[in-house]
């Protein structure tokens, strides 16, 4: 059962970078990869929950501003050594618009 | 159908080969392995605290049956390979199995030495080397007495401290005088013979072994001169030589040992060749550092990525004996060209010996107190010239003012519990586990595996201590550091293609140099970013994405995700409207704390990210501008009152600070630069710990660089002396802009000066008259460019500001 939330114009996220959507849950970080896929977090590193929308973006991996924790897009999943997970959310484009299933 | 590729010998070296292939280049070969022993790949190297009963052989196994089957490679233990057969290219094993090849790896590894005395045939006398080995030394030593180790090399000594641990009544012979001859000198050599009496060993020094007793078993040792002593076993560990039976048998050409190229090829190009079974240049290893160097570039050349090349190496040695630390390095023996710095302190057990050869350190042998170790490798492997700083070497690089590990430089007479690294909290049992557990065998390894010296890194040394004396040496830091792992150039090298070749954008970078990944990394996007920058400051364009948070949000985050807020204050003189600014500011966005920095400024911390642009605002309106705490650029230009007000004061320190700040401010430099001007020797401003200080003398301004008051503290260095204010900004603009062209991005003015020699910066700044101008004129032209308040554009700009604010809000 998606539900599908539009967010906003894709060219509203930089390329290799990051928006804040605010929910009550907390913030989630959507990141725009230079490929133009885009990924959404909970924005809060599992290490000790820096704002990973502050990050900086390569490949589909963002690594914390807080400690340099390199956190996988595509699972939210710390990379290895680290362990950790900082939460998924489907997230898609569609006509240069950008939706989350919350 | 995938080519084959055959290795022969399932040790360290071969099997780090095959990691190192799959890394690069997962599907390329069908993989087949064989090994003699019953076993998966272990670490050899850590038999040593196997026989010491500190692990257990499953601690030490790097490669389970299972890595294998997850691998799909094909796993034949127990099996010796016993001929080749180069025409239809395949493997016959002892047992009869074939194996057929497209690629042939041989990592036969080394046999040890078995003196041919009379009785070495005799059951009880074995070889220090294997499983095996080690389960017949816990064997002997559980019913009965007397051991006798024959070499007093590492492995000798390592194995004697064994047996002692288990019980048993060792007496170590050898041939020469001292004991490790080829590590240690006569002085360290005899302060470590010492030591081991102390625990109990027992030796018996320039004695020749004449035959070994025994009928059926063995039963004592004769030596030269008719000495009888009685003996359950005898473990013989006078050397090892290079397994080359099969390599010789199958007609390739060995000398000591198998000869390789550069790229690790035999004689015939299907097979190659790596770790302690090779000859290359002349020089065998039997260190893991270079195996793994070799391991490296032969995986390279299997996957037919054609680069790289196996050029050598230096090697550095330790011995695992618990509770002794000694090092060394090259060659610490010297001969007439050569000049020797030593410092000797026998009360507290400590000796260092260092071989300079034209002001370049030659060698190295240290006892007792070894934390330096690696510096002094370093230097030796980079070929550094130390004139700059031979009065204080024999001090070591820790001599003064480290923080942050309780000024401990033993890493052996540390207990598991005491912390390392204060930054992470990482105690040194915690170190040693990750090591032998996970099979760590580089810095960077454990720096990953345990965070131990991955924040400050003023541990590095301990940690590095640590890890030599756990896996027996520390020599892996390749002579050419890559710049990360996205590229194999160094960051001379890219800096150098980005100025010959007018790269200016990043991409434009990755292309040219053949970049490994598509968006670099964050390591090296920011360094990117900075060398396109300073290279070309007019047609370069800021990448913000390359550029850490701090740099893009024009504050500094904090543990919680607000911001704090510096705003400048020229030479740190302010004024009761800047304050009232500044207060109506603190309070309007609920600063959580009003603090003073170490630098003159004030600083507002608890400042959310959407209200950076209207603060900047507010702050821009009364006429501040950003302090740029948060940059790779210009700091604060700290000073004292001066001759204003001070009844000491010589010249006008504060206003000379507030002209090189105007002069030098939003500068983007590789790390962060800090000023400072007293205005008397006195120093009140602490100029001395900055990176470009300027004291103020009756006769004019000593001008001194490269000063730190952080992790290491340095005082700075005295680049020359000025007669006016004039000269005073012209060498520091010259010194920033030589700083901002030569090192490398992350690296601070002291260990800059400290790897290209302040004889260089002073070339450059003080004696090249027109260089020095030529310089300055540089550094005023790039602050054309960069001398403005990114905090008034960004506050201004209704675009950018959105970049504060959240893209949506929900619920």
């Amino acid at each position: 059962m998606s539900n599908w939330i539009e967010v906003g114009a894709l060219d509203e996220i930089p390329k290799l970078g990051s928006r804040v959507v605010e929910t009550k849950k907390g913030d989630i970080a959507v990141f725009r990869a230079a490929d133009d896929h885009v990924f959404a977090l909970r924005d809060k590193c599992p290490h000790k929950n820096g704002p990973l929308s502050q990050g900086i973006v390569h490949g589909h991996v963002v690594t914390c501003p807080l400690h340099n924790w390199n956190i996988d897009l595509e699972s939210g999943e710390a990379k290895a050594p680290d362990e950790g997970c900082a939460g998924k959310y489907e997230a898609k484009v569609e006509a240069g618009v950008v939706y989350l299933s919350l | 159908m995938k080519e084959k590729l055959v290795l022969v010998g399932n040790g360290m070296a071969g099997v780090r080969t095959i990691e190192e292939l799959l890394k690069i280049a997962p599907d390329m070969y069908d993989i087949t392995v064989f090994g003699s022993e019953p076993y998966g790949n272990y670490n050899r190297i850590l038999l040593s605290p196997v026989l010491a009963g500190e692990k257990t052989i499953d601690d030490i196994i790097l490669n389970t049956v299972e890595w294998y089957e997850e691998n799909n490679i094909k796993l034949h233990v127990g099996k010796t390979i016993v001929d080749v057969d180069r025409r239809q290219r395949k493997v016959i094993a002892d047992d009869g199995t074939e194996e057929s090849y497209d690629r042939l790896l041989l990592a036969t590894g080394s046999n040890p030495f078995i003196i041919p005395v009379p009785g070495h045939e005799l059951p009880g006398v074995i070889g220090f080397r294997d499983i095996k080995d080690v389960d017949t030394m816990l064997d002997t030593a559980k019913s009965r007495k007397h051991a006798v180790v024959i070499g007093g090399g590492l492995l000798g000594l390592e194995a004697a401290n064994g047996l002692k641990i288990q019980g048993m009544d060792v007496t170590v012979v050898h041939l020469m005088d001292t004991l490790m001859e080829r590590q240690m000198d006569e002085v360290s050599g005899q302060m470590l013979q010492q030591s081991l009496e102390e625990k109990g060993l027992q030796f018996l020094m320039a004695t020749q072994t004449e035959a070994v007793l025994g009928d059926e078993r063995v039963k004592g040792v004769r030596f030269k001169g008719g000495l009888e002593i009685s003996a359950d076993i005898v473990v013989m560990a006078a050397g090892i030589r290079p397994n080359i039976e099969l390599a010789k048998k199958i007609g390739l050409h060995c000398e000591r040992g198998i000869v390789v190229n550069d790229t690790m090829q035999t004689f015939d190009p299907k097979i190659y060749a790596v770790g302690e079974c090779v000859q290359h240049r002349g020089e065998t290893y039997g260190l893991v550092a270079p195996l793994f160097e070799q391991g490296k570039v032969c995986a390279n050349h299997l996957a037919k990525y054609g680069i790289g090349r196996y050029e050598g190496s230096v090697t550095s040695t330790k011995l695992k004996v618990t509770g002794i630390d000694l090092f060394s390095a090259g060659d610490f023996t010297g001969d007439d060209s050569t000049e020797d710095l030593v410092m000797k302190d026998v009360a507290r057990g400590v000796y260092k010996k260092v071989v300079l050869k034209d002001n370049k350190i030659h060698g190295a042998v240290m006892y007792g107190d070894t934390v330096d170790g690696a510096w002094y490798f370093q230097l030796l492997r980079d070929g550094t010239d130390v004139s700059d700083f031979r009065d204080s070497l024999m001090f070591g690089q820790a001599h003064l003012g480290d923080s942050g590990h309780g000024g401990e430089n033993a890493a052996s007479a540390m207990s598991d519990d005491m912390e390392v690294c204060g930054c992470n909290g990482v105690c040194k049992g915690t170190i040693v586990n990750a090591i032998t557990d996970q099979g760590l065998f580089t810095l960077e390894e454990v720096k990953i595996h345990t965070k131990a010296a991955a924040s400050c890194g003023s541990c590095t040394g301990l940690v590095e201590q640590i890890l030599a004396s756990t896996v027996g040496d520390y020599s892996d830091t390749p002579k050419k550091k890559a710049m990360c792992g996205c590229t194999d150039y160094t960051h001379d090298e890219v800096r150098h293609a980005i100025t010959d070749n007018k790269l200016t954008t990043i991409p434009a970078v990755r292309e040219f140099l053949e970049w490994k990944t598509p968006d670099g990394c964050a390591s090296c996007r920011p360094a990117l970013n900075f060398y396109v920058l300073a290279a070309w400051p007019q047609e370069a364009k800021d990448d913000p994405q390359s550029r850490f948070i701090n740099e893009r949000a024009h504050a500094n985050i904090q543990k919680d995700g607000t911001y704090s807020v510096v705003p400048r204050m020229w030479g740190g003189v302010t004024t009761p409207n800047e304050l009232r600014a500044i207060a109506d500011a603190a309070e309007k966005f609920d600063a959580k704390m009003v603090k003073v920095t170490g630098g003159q400024r004030i600083d507002l911390f608890g400042i959310k990210k959407e209200d950076l642009p209207a603060i900047w605002g507010d702050l821009n309106k009364a006429g501040m501008v950003s302090g740029h705490a948060y940059g790779k650029s210009l700091r604060t230009v700290k000073t004292c009152v001066g001759s204003e007000w001070c009844r000491f004061g010589t010249q006008d320190s504060t206003g000379l600070g507030i002209q090189i700040e105007e002069m030098t401010w939003g500068s983007q430099t590789p790390h962060k630069f800090k000023i400072a001007v007293s205005g008397c020797p006195r120093n009140c401003a602490e100029a001395t710990i900055k990176d470009f200080g300027v004291v103020c003398v009756d006769s004019g301004y000593e001008l001194h660089v490269g000063g730190n008051g952080g992790i290491h503290v340095r005082a700075t260095d005295l680049l020359t002396r000025v007669a006016t204010e004039e000269e005073a900004k012209e060498y520091c603009g010259a010194f920033m802009q030589l700083y901002r062209e030569e090192a490398h991005y992350l690296e601070r003015t002291a260990p800059w000066i400290e790897r290209v020699g302040l004889t260089h910066v002073k070339q450059k700044v003080v004696e090249d008259e027109v260089g020095r101008k030529a310089l300055y004129q540089s550094f005023l032209e790039s602050q054309e460019v960069f001398r403005f308040d990114p905090w008034a554009k960004e506050a201004e700009d209704q675009e950018t500001r959105r970049a504060y604010i959240p893209i949506k809000k929900v619920g």
